[in-house]
């Protein structure tokens, strides 16, 4: 209880009713402990992502700044919170009218089930709450000690590059493991194989000269891989934490940062599944279940509002409730398999149904295994992007308008992928920590198609010297050329390399 | 109690007015919010700190939506595509949120005069009427009860014990002796009072785009911030022009798109009727502003525009400040015109303002010299 704000005990009871529902269909979640907070404290724990507790940090203030201004002018209004912890807290804001709670439940549990179950969170904190609480204070303590400004400046500095780390890995502990598989020579690769054999036997079946031979040209090999790291590490957040000449401080300030960086991560790529779930399900349990005759009018209303869709944008809401409704449909009628995708007649194909019932099995599954980039790359037919009317759009120059810029379903899928991919940032990883053999850290930027925005990274290479110390650099292409930007501490200079 | 946000929120604030963190002034960006107050629309420039990052060049990338239409259907105009924020946050009233600052006028035009150096404007007339404000500000070592400065007595008060070794950490009791107290002092601030009347013309012909209106209203926002910081009873007047003037007030003055030629005399005639009709100079400082893509009809008009200029405005006024917005389809004569025929004029003010970034250095020109 955080703000010791318990629910009433009519919405109690309906929490414990709604519960029921959600279990009954087979929703699996920690337990969910509601708090109802005023739209103050809602703006608060919404600024600080969800958590009562953050380090002191100008940023959050600015989130808190625009969320009750929106509020104020009736912009913008968080009907609810949920974090990702066990218990579960979710929070209700008191304004709300009592079916609005009920919706906000239901989609609630959903979350939650969401968070317990998915793959992509099971490396997550479940005790998240409690860490976030530890970080605020170590920050505290810092800036006693150091004070604000020092302290307050460094972590903008981590935070210019929060975004760099492995994604891929499923948690900060696996990213780690990784990256020092980059860092540290594995050792038993640069060991010359010998067969096995009977002591007395050994000198013919590994002869002397022939075992030298090998090892020298092992280790021939080895002086020229001698590189740090060996292979690029992805995680740029936990090679600088490590191999930075930091202070104590500041390499926990860094390692503080990279930590929320990954508890956030999961969050950030099944944003279109959680949301699409979570709409499913309390759409779904209102509808069959809790809803009152009475209630059917501000549900319709409250539900629109949520799944509504400006051309221009891409609610989450929307297009995840309704790719999981066309899954679990297509698999109820086995719209699936190589019978399907080997069909070619149109009027056979939209009559297609063999009453399998295998839906709700098939969107219980995806909910496990997938994240938003997976599961748009499978789920994403041709048909939903018809029926769903899904276009691409861009800014005409001309005009200086967005403008709808094509229908083709290759095109929309690609898109899609691309902003999703990584969340639509570029791969950014540590290449040489030598570079030059001065010490300078080279960066390496994979180039996709699309050029970094140079002015900005030059600013953040400011940043990654504060930290380095030493000249920093970023191999990446720009316009067609190979190029690499250089901080120096002082100034800004770029090289042509071949 | 203040909460934990609350530091936080002032901590921000203090950065985006530059009381603080120096080194992040770079990252401030204007933005601005689009908000209601009851049925009105406000609009409020906003500041935002954005990190810098490792990100794609492009800022108009577009993106993926849904909704009717054919290829080549606009959706609206072209800026940053939304951003969204990463938990799960319910965007029940989805739309674009933009950060907005909640700074006085007061505040901002003082910022704005430092940021810009302006200087404080001189007011003519003899009917210079002052005003009277008391500000609480500084400490005293003496004063009336009711002004105890509670954090600070008790400051006095700790250190005072930890000197005389008389704190004891297990039973920390602080009692105030009298040379602890310490008071809340004020000052009384003399305020000049006096009237200032702003006329903004605009043309709305054909040739003025929507870029061209929004370099006029937000130029004409932070020139009204100004004068309103230094001015106690302001007026203002909203007239615009094509071929014909009229008065109008501040929404149409932003929203009206006309089409048609341009005669600037007829708002410059209408201008002058005005200050004749209502607003003695005697007792106002009256500060005309014109905005135009410089294309006027024919140099039969200009001549005209250029006489009622010497012999009628510039007289009445502290100043006439002519902002030309480059457009595209505009000639830009009216500027070089206007140069031509006062040379060494100093109440009259040009300025070419390009694009959006030059707002700031236009805005210098107009209100530097401090009449």
């Amino acid at each position: 209880m955080i703000y010791g704000t318990a629910l009433p005990p009519e919405l109690h009871k309906v929490k414990d009713e709604i519960e029921v529902y959600a279990r009954n269909y087979g929703l699996d979640f920690f337990e969910t402990i509601f708090e109802m907070i005023n739209y103050k404290q809602i703006n608060e724990i919404a600024s600080y992502g969800g958590f009562p507790t953050r380090y002191p940090h100008w940023r959050f203030g600015m989130d808190y700044d625009r969320l009750s201004k929106s509020y104020q002018f009736g912009l913008h209004k968080i009907y609810e919170m949920v974090i990702n912890n066990d218990p579960c807290y979710a929070y209700l804001l008191n304004s709300n009218n009592f079916m609005d709670h009920k919706l906000v439940m239901a989609h609630v549990f959903a979350h939650c089930d969401f968070f317990k179950c998915n793959m992509y969170f099971s490396g997550t904190n479940r005790k998240m709450m409690d860490e976030m609480a530890n970080h605020s204070t170590k920050i505290r303590n810092y800036m006693d000690k150091h004070g604000i400004g020092v302290v307050e400046d460094f972590i903008d500095v981590c935070l210019s590059i929060e975004n760099l780390i492995d994604y891929y890995a499923m948690n900060q502990e696996e990213a780690s493991l990784l990256s020092n598989k980059s860092l540290i020579e594995d050792d038993t690769k640069n060991k010359v194989h010998k067969m096995k054999s009977k002591g007395y036997m050994d000198k013919y079946i590994n002869p002397e000269d022939f075992m030298k031979q090998q090892k020298d040209r092992l280790d021939k090999k080895k002086e020229k891989s001698k590189k740090t790291p060996i292979e690029p590490v992805k995680d740029v957040l936990y090679f600088l934490q490590e191999q930075a000449p930091l202070e104590s401080w500041q390499r926990d300030v860094l390692s503080i940062i990279r930590e929320e960086s990954y508890y956030f991560s999961p969050q950030g790529q099944t944003k279109i599944m959680n949301e699409g779930w979570a709409s499913y399900w309390h759409s779904t349990i209102m509808t069959q279940k809790a809803l009152r005759d009475s209630e059917i009018i501000d549900f319709a209303d409250h539900h629109s509002g949520t799944v509504h869709m400006r051309p221009g944008s891409l609610n989450p809401y929307k297009l995840g409730l309704e790719l999981f409704r066309h899954i679990e449909e297509r698999w109820n009628r086995g719209q699936f398999g190589k019978d399907w995708e080997e069909c070619d007649d149109y009027r056979l194909k939209r009559e297609w149904d063999k009453k399998l019932g295998l839906g709700r099995e098939k969107i219980f599954e995806i909910r496990r295994l997938y994240n938003d980039v997976t599961f748009i790359d499978t789920f994403l037919t041709p048909e939903f992007a018809a029926s769903f009317k899904l276009f691409t759009f861009d800014a005409n120059k001309r005009t200086g308008q967005w403008e709808i810029a094509s229908r083709e379903f290759k095109k929309i899928k690609d898109k899609l992928l691309f902003s999703l991919t990584n969340f639509g940032q570029p791969f950014i990883s540590v290449e040489d920590a030598n570079f030059k053999n001065r010490s300078e850290l080279l960066l390496l930027h994979r180039h996709e198609g699309f050029d970094l925005k140079i002015s900005e990274s030059r600013r953040t290479l400011e940043g990654v010297y504060k930290i380095w110390k030493r000249p920093v650099n970023v191999r990446t292409i720009v316009q067609g050329e190979k190029k690499i930007l250089t901080y120096d501490g002082k100034e800004h200079t770029d090289e042509t390399y071949e | 109690m203040v909460s934990r946000i609350e530091r936080d929120h002032a901590r921000f604030r203090d950065i985006v007015k530059g009381k603080i963190k120096q080194n992040l002034k770079n990252y401030i960006t204007q933005g601005e919010m689009i908000g209601r107050i009851g049925k009105q629309y406000v609009s409020i420039p906003v500041p935002r700190i954005d990190l810098p990052r490792f990100r794609y060049g492009l800022p108009e990338t577009g993106g993926v939506s849904s909704g009717d239409g054919e290829v080549g259907t606009p959706l609206g105009p072209a800026g940053d595509p939304e951003e969204q924020s990463g938990q799960g946050d319910a965007g029940n009233q989805p739309g674009e949120h933009e950060l907005e600052i909640d700074i006085s006028y007061e505040e901002l035009a003082k910022m704005l005069g430092e940021e810009l150096e302006l200087p404080k404007i001189e007011p003519k007339g003899s009917s210079k009427i002052e005003a009277m404000k008391r500000v609480y500000r500084g400490v005293h070592l003496n004063g009336p009860r009711s002004l105890v400065h509670f954090k600070r007595t008790y400051k006095e008060a700790l250190k005072r014990q930890i000197a005389a070794e008389e704190y004891d950490p297990d039973d920390p009791i602080i009692i105030p002796v009298k040379k602890d107290f310490r008071y809340r002092g004020w000052k009384d601030i003399i305020q000049p009072q006096c009237n200032a009347l702003i006329i903004y013309m605009m043309d709305v012909s054909g040739s003025m785009g929507d870029e061209q209106k929004e370099i006029v209203r937000i130029e004409s926002f932070w020139i009204d911030t100004w004068l309103r910081s230094q001015y106690k009873n302001i007026e203002t007047r909203y007239i615009i022009h094509d071929a014909s003037a009229r008065m109008v007030d501040r929404e149409t003055f932003f929203r009206t798109k006309e089409s048609g030629g341009t005669l600037i005399s007829s708002a410059y005639k209408l201008c002058n009727m005005l200050i004749d009709r209502d607003f003695s100079p005697e007792e106002w400082n009256i500060y005309p502003f014109h905005f135009s893509d410089g294309d006027n009809w024919s140099s039969e008009d200009t001549k005209i525009c250029v006489e009622l200029l010497k012999n009628q405005i510039l007289p009445k006024s502290n100043l006439f400040c002519y902002g030309q917005v480059v457009s595209r389809y505009g000639s830009g004569q009216f500027i070089k015109d206007l140069k031509e025929s006062f040379n060494e004029e100093e109440k009259l003010i040009l300025s070419t303002i390009e694009n959006k970034d030059s707002i700031i250095k236009s805005i210098k020109e107009f209100l530097g010299k401090g009449k």
